[in-house]
Formats: C-alpha cells, structure tokens, sequence
C-alpha cells in the first residue's frame, strides 16, 4: 500500500513562502513525476512528503494514516537521491543492507534480498567493492537496490538521472519503468525533464513557483494543456505560442500548435516563411522558420526527408483542429 | 626545455625547504646537543657543534633532582583529559553547527575564535581568583579544565570544517532508511569522521601538552607538568644550559616522537578543507 495525500501544505523558508497552500493526492501503485523548471520547488515538495524537510502547515497522510510529524525514518518511504547518497566506507553489500539492518531483519532474509537485488539490478560481482570503485551507472543500480530491499510502502526519486550521460539515462530510465511494472509500487520522481516525465510517469504533476499548474496523464497534458505555461512545458520541439492579429483570428488572446501539428506543403498553406535552421534527425526534421509575418519563429516537426535548407521558402499549414486557443489569462478556451 | 625548468624549479624548492626545516629544527637539535656537553662546554665559546665529549652526567643529575615521571604523568594527564573532555564537547557542538545550522551559528563561530585572540594574561586574574575560590590551585583537574576551555575553539573550528564536508545527503540516506538518530551518528557519521577527530585529537593533545602560560600560573608542586619541569632548571642564579636542556630534551621527546609519527594525519587534518 502506499497512499499519499497533501492538505493544505505550505512551505516556508524565512519569508519566501517557497509552496502555497497545495492539495495533492498520489494513489497506491501510480508512478507520478513531479515537473517544472528549477526552482518551483518540486524538489522541495519532495522533501516535505519523505518528511527531511518540516511543512509550514498543512497534513500529509499515508494510508490514511496522519504521518505530517512523523520523523523520516519512520514513514516507510525509500528515497533515492541525485548524488547517489551512498555511505562511503561501506561496501556495496552493506549498503544494501543497511535499511534492513536498521529494521533488524534476520541475516539470512537480509542475505537473501541482497542477492536477489544484486540479480536484479546486476550487481552480483559488485558486491564486495566500495562505491568509489564504482561508475555512475553502477552507484545509481546501488541506490535503487538499497531502496527496494526494505520494500517500502512508497519511493522517492529526486532527479536521479541527471548525474549520468545521455545513453545511460536512457536506459536506466527504462530500468526505473519496468521496476514500477514489477513492483507496482507508489513512486514518485522529480525531474526538470519532461521527456522523462511524459514516459515514465502514469501522472504528471507540473509545479510552477511551488503552485501546481495541472494534474494529469502525459496525453491528457499533451492534448489538453490547462495554460499556457503548462503548453510550452510539454512537449519537444515547445509549443508555438503565438499572439496578436493571428490569435484574434481565433478569437483568443493567443494560440498554441505543436511542431508535429503543422504541414509542410508545396504551395499555398496559411503561412510562408524563410527556414532559418534545418535540424536534421534523420528521423525527422525541425525546421526555424522565420519572415511568415509573425512575430514569433514558428518550430516544424516533418518527416526526415523533406530537403529544404537555410535561406529557403517554405509553405506550412497548421492543422486548424488542433490548435490550442488561450485566453489573456493564458488560461485554456475549450 | 620545459622539463629542464620544471626539473631546476623543483631542486630550488626542494633546497629551500631543507634549508627552512633544517633552520627551524636548529634550535631543537642544539638543544639536544646540549644536552650532552658539560656545563663548561655548553657555554664555550666559540660553541662547540658536535665535537666535544658527550656526557650522560646531565640526565642523571636532573633524575636525581626531580621525580620526571610525576611531571609526565601530569602531563599526559592534563593534556589527554584536556583533549577527550574538549572532543565530548566540541562534537555534538561542531554537528549542530554543520547540520542544523541557525541565523546566528557563524556569529557564535566568530565569537569563539575571537577569546583567542585575547592575551591570556587578560584573564589571569580573574581565572586565578576563581581557582582559589573553588581550591582548583595546583589541581590536574583545574589545569585539564582551563586547557580544555582554550582549546575548545579550535577544536570545534576544526570538528565544523571536517564535518562540513561531510554531504548532508548522506546522513539524510541515513535517516530515509530507518536510521534512529543514534544510528545515523553511531554507523554513519562516526565512520565517515574518524580522521577528522583524529587529527583533532592529535593537534589538541600536542597544544595542550606545550602549553607553558596557564601551567605554569597555575600549579605549584602537585599538578605540575613537564612545561613546569622545564621552567624549574631556567634558574637566573646560575648558568645550567646543560642540565636545561637535558629537562627540556625529556619532556619534548614524548611529543616529538608522537608527532614524528603522526605527522601525515596531522597535515591531512590541518589542511582540510583548505584545499577544494
């Protein structure tokens, strides 16, 4: 089991009231990722639930249980950090066994969940070296196992990836998802990166300067964005935002398409721009075009093949019933 | 080409820092020689280096004068209490400071180092007066309390930088996997610090054992450690360079081959932090 709900939780540092008032409710088995740009207190809010930080006000229950002054070490939550957080001086199979140690587990049980970790996460020939001796991949492997071998009611993950290279995130991305598949246990992830919350997470909480923005799935964010912050937040290549006359056309204050949601075609289309910069994936193109009488530079997802490069015309269509239209609160307009 | 330079630069240091050590090690080392002369050659002059005839006579007689073994046992006393009594205190202290620190912890840091900076003699009288009234005069107790006291700062300026390094994620691991506040410090902290106490320990010990000022104020007969020792052979009525340098040799042979072979914690220790 592993419930987790937030009333009414503030939080504040000195004067800098860092979390308004925040309602929030994570149920038992959901992967929800926390997002938003650095600084709008996602970390923050982790900390508060796994209980290493004190709320201002508010309660927070576990399983129904009230756990809002219940010290850290007693809630029942494993926490992997971003540096790893491993104890120094001890080996890798003691570090795994210290959360089990500290329960005061029998050895043998002890023993038993530290080779099938080990299995798990391949750290079978690791076992007797120290963390010093071991690559960033490997120490991270070390944190998750020390977390899932006390098998807690829920996990913690404050930004785990961003210490390790673009190939290793992937895949230990991947890793982190089909361990939620297994265990199918609460988790909660913070990260900045949307691409790892729109593939992880079976719920995405966007924070801005502590206020969340929206609660929903990845497509539910993706389809329907709540604002417009919450538009240019999700999704690669951003969303195009653009104001002004060709809002009004859509009578609204303005008016978001997403890169993959206009077409590039031969003549004619609703705009024509100069491309600026041709970004080719092989996979696909993104294309900058500029000079289409906008203000803003319009982003282009289109198929790899499509040729045109720096200097050239290009006619482009957005796909009209796919366009997002946001009042001048920057609130959505169904 | 480059090399060569590298190569020169590095005999010029290595030259330079013999000739530094050998020049701050001289007065030790003529101490020691002295030690061995006659009271008639110890004064000679010009003074004789190394050829003269070496004589134990000086040690036997400052054997026969003065009971060494109730001054070092003082000594070790008062410097070893001194040294534990300030590392009970300064730890928990020095943790807060690093940990859970408040508004005011770097006024109180401030603060601390700042008695140091008084000269000792500032205070005598009131300290002085204090010992009377509570018959702390010429007690080990009293001097291992009052050593305590002035090194404490430094001690706990020590503890604080060490402890600093440690990453405060650690310890919150610690406590995120069940770890009571007695675990975290006891399997975690403790581990992690030992070097750094350690060379506090050692440093502290070394400070407390050289202290000459309060030791010598403050104790007469009975509590009296080897600085006193020391002080008892510098007597202005007559000329005993040879019988003062024999007390001086035994009482800084203890800590000279103490620090001798600590000195690599005690580098590691006192540059901590330091170097990023």
């Amino acid at each position: 089991m592993g419930q987790i709900t937030l009333k009414q939780v503030t939080k504040k540092f000195g004067d800098v009231e860092v979390i308004p008032p925040l309602d929030l409710t994570i149920h038992d088995g959901e992967f929800t990722v926390f997002v938003g740009p650095s600084g709008c207190g996602k970390s923050t809010l982790l900390r508060l639930i796994a209980g290493l930080e004190d709320m201002t006000s508010g309660s927070m229950d576990i399983d129904g249980m009230d756990a809002t002054s219940v010290p850290p070490s007693k809630r029942g939550l494993a926490m992997v950090f971003q540096s790893y957080a491993l104890y120094p001086h001890m080996s890798v199979r003691k570090n795994i066994a210290f959360p089990m140690r500290m329960a005061g587990m029998d050895q043998a049980e002890q023993d038993k969940r530290i080779e099938q970790a080990a299995a798990a996460l391949n750290l079978t020939d690791y076992l007797d070296r120290k963390p010093g001796q071991l690559s960033g991949g490997q120490r991270q492997r070390v944190a998750i196992g020390r977390a899932i071998v006390r098998e807690p009611s829920a996990f913690l993950f404050d930004e785990p990836l961003s210490n390790l290279d673009a190939a290793l995130r992937v895949g230990m991305r991947l890793e982190i998802s089909e361990m939620h598949k297994r265990l199918n246990t609460t988790m909660i992830y913070v990260t900045h990166d949307q691409v790892e919350a729109m593939t992880m997470a079976d719920k995405i909480v966007v924070l801005r300067a502590g206020v969340i923005e929206q609660v929903g799935s990845p497509l539910e964010l993706y389809h329907s964005p709540r604002n417009v912050f919450v538009a240019g937040f999700i999704g690669s290549p951003k969303m195009n935002l653009i104001e002004g006359e060709e809002a009004a056309k859509h009578s609204a204050a303005s008016i978001g398409v997403r890169p993959e949601h206009i077409d590039v075609v031969e003549s004619g289309g609703m705009w024509t721009g100069t491309v600026g910069v041709a970004e080719h994936l092989g996979s696909d193109t993104f294309f900058h075009v500029h000079e289409t009488g906008l203000a803003e530079t319009i982003t282009v997802r289109t198929e790899g093949d499509i040729m045109l490069k720096h200097g050239d015309t290009i006619h482009l269509n957005p796909r009209v019933d796919l366009i997002h239209r946001f009042d001048a609160q920057g609130l959505r307009i169904e | 080409m480059a090399r060569n330079v590298t190569t020169q630069r590095k005999i010029i240091n290595t030259t330079a820092a013999w000739v530094i050590g050998l020049l701050i090690f001289f007065p030790i080392l003529w101490t020691i020689l002295t030690s061995f002369k006659t009271e008639a050659t110890a004064i000679a002059d010009p003074p004789v280096f190394l050829f003269f005839d070496w004589t134990l006579e000086n040690y036997q007689v400052v054997n026969e004068r003065s009971n060494y073994g109730r001054f070092l046992w003082n000594s070790i006393f008062i410097a070893g209490g001194s040294t534990i009594l300030g590392l009970i205190v300064a730890i928990p202290a020095a943790w807060s400071m690093a940990f859970v620190p408040s508004r005011r912890t770097k006024d109180i840091l401030l603060w601390m180092l700042s008695t140091k900076m008084l000269p000792a003699v500032g205070v005598l009288y009131p300290i002085y007066l204090i010992f009377i009234k509570f018959g702390l005069l010429d007690s080990v107790l009293g001097l291992t309390i009052v050593l305590m006291l002035i090194n404490l700062p430094i001690i706990v300026w020590m503890l604080y930088t060490y402890f600093r390094e440690i990453p405060g994620e650690i310890l919150e691991a610690a406590r995120m996997d069940g770890a009571s506040l007695k675990s975290e410090l006891l399997y975690v902290l403790t581990p992690m610090a030992v070097p750094g106490i350690a060379s506090t320990l050692l440093l502290n010990f070394i400070l407390a054992w050289n202290e000459a000022f309060w030791t010598l104020n403050l104790t007469a007969a009975k509590a009296a450690p080897l600085t006193a020792f020391i002080a008892s052979y510098s007597s202005p009525e007559g000329l005993f360079y040879a019988k003062l340098s024999a007390a001086s040799t035994m009482a800084i042979a203890p800590i000279l081959i103490l620090g001798w072979f600590s000195q690599k914690q005690l580098v590691r220790g006192l540059t901590f932090g330091a170097v990023k």
